[in-house]
């Protein structure tokens, strides 16, 4: 599978770096990595969902407990959680930090991720939710960095859109 | 059983536990009884009270979790079920207020109205500790026995489909968010 260990490790441990303590997470292709690191470390707590909606509510409550989290899912998986982002994370002020990758965008071979992809930052937009681009191994850790200080100290979502010239690997 | 006369007969348990609502009557009426800084009413986000409850009790392995629920609310969030049972937070007690209609906005039936059954569907997604009461006695005898178990539980409480005349209260909700996560943060971390 060409989605990239390496920058998938990368990208973990800048996670760790900032203090995150939970991750909830829907898989999806590219993430099958970061999910496997968050499922080996035996000092993050990962919680898999039925639904992505969910996690909004998993980070809340970790928020509001004092944990730092993130979640981790496709860029439909964020489509389906808008609900939950504006009536809950917006609402109640929360630091939602989300990573999403971005299908559908320059590349994407599968003709199903392209109309997700098309909206995403459209959608992002609309919602008034600041965000970057990780898609080089050298600005993973400080983009990261920046999200989670800019996300705590607005206490709004926040976005990382994950690349495909950082995640897969044949281009 | 009215929820309020449900709520009015665990409110003084509910002083010692992270109390997470739903908006509309339940929120309303628990203030009602009255407020305090652990208590936190999710406003809106219909669904996703368990879930904001599953993110504390993990986060708060110490503290003792009751999600105060209602049936249209779990029917948008089912697959919640299993990621409760998944997780089997054995701090957490989730209630769910099942009056077989979203009555805060015009009393239409839900699903258990025609015999959707959340005991049922919470016990096949897993979650270990399950009931279905009718009764004040009941309702407080199960409530009781849940805490006790310190086991992660569902219990669905059939109720009247009344509520309060209105359901905006002087609390506002950040003042209620940043004054529960405060309270929140000084809990102790460990049993």
């Amino acid at each position: 599978m060409p989605v990239s260990v390496d920058a998938s490790r990368i990208i973990y441990d800048a996670l760790k770096a900032c203090g995150v303590s939970v991750v909830s997470a829907l898989p999806e292709t590219w993430l099958v990595h970061l999910i496997r690191m968050a499922e080996d470390d035996p000092d993050m707590t990962l919680v898999r969902l039925a639904k992505e909606e969910e996690g909004v509510g998993i980070s809340t409550g970790a928020h509001l407990a004092g944990a730092r989290s993130v979640m981790l899912m496709q860029n439909h998986g964020f489509l389906q959680s808008i609900n939950g982002i504006v009536s809950c994370a917006q609402l109640y002020r929360i630091p939602l930090v989300m990573l999403i990758s971005h299908r559908g965008w320059f590349g994407e071979r599968d003709p199903w991720q392209t109309e997700g992809g098309l909206v995403t930052i459209p959608v992002l937009d609309a919602l008034r939710i600041p965000y970057e681009t990780l898609d080089a191994r050298d600005h993973v850790a400080h983009r990261i960095a920046k999200a989670m200080t800019l996300a705590h100290s607005t206490n709004r979502p926040v976005a990382l859109l994950l690349g495909r010239d950082l995640m897969w690997e044949d281009g | 059983m009215k929820r309020l006369e449900a709520i009015a007969a665990i409110h003084g348990r509910l002083q010692d536990c992270i109390v997470v609502t739903i908006m509309g009557a339940v929120a309303a009426e628990l203030q009602s009884l009255g407020h305090r800084p652990n208590f936190f009413y999710l406003q809106h986000a219909m669904g996703l009270a368990s879930s904001v409850g599953l993110g504390i009790a993990l986060s708060k392995p110490a503290a003792r979790v009751v999600v105060l629920d209602g049936d249209g609310s779990v029917l948008m969030n089912l697959g919640g079920l299993t990621t409760l049972a998944r997780y089997r937070p054995r701090n957490l007690t989730h209630v769910v207020f099942d009056n077989e209609s979203l009555l805060s906005v015009g009393g239409f039936p839900t699903a258990t109205a025609t015999g959707s059954d959340i005991a049922g569907m919470a016990a096949a997604a897993g979650i270990p500790r399950t009931a279905t009461v009718r009764t004040l006695d009941d309702f407080t005898a199960a409530f009781d026995a849940a805490l006790a178990a310190d086991d992660l539980t569902t219990l669905v409480a059939k109720v009247e489909a009344v509520g309060p005349a209105g359901f905006v209260t002087d609390l506002g909700l950040l003042e209620n968010r940043f004054q529960f996560a405060r309270h929140l943060r000084g809990l102790p971390e460990t049993p």
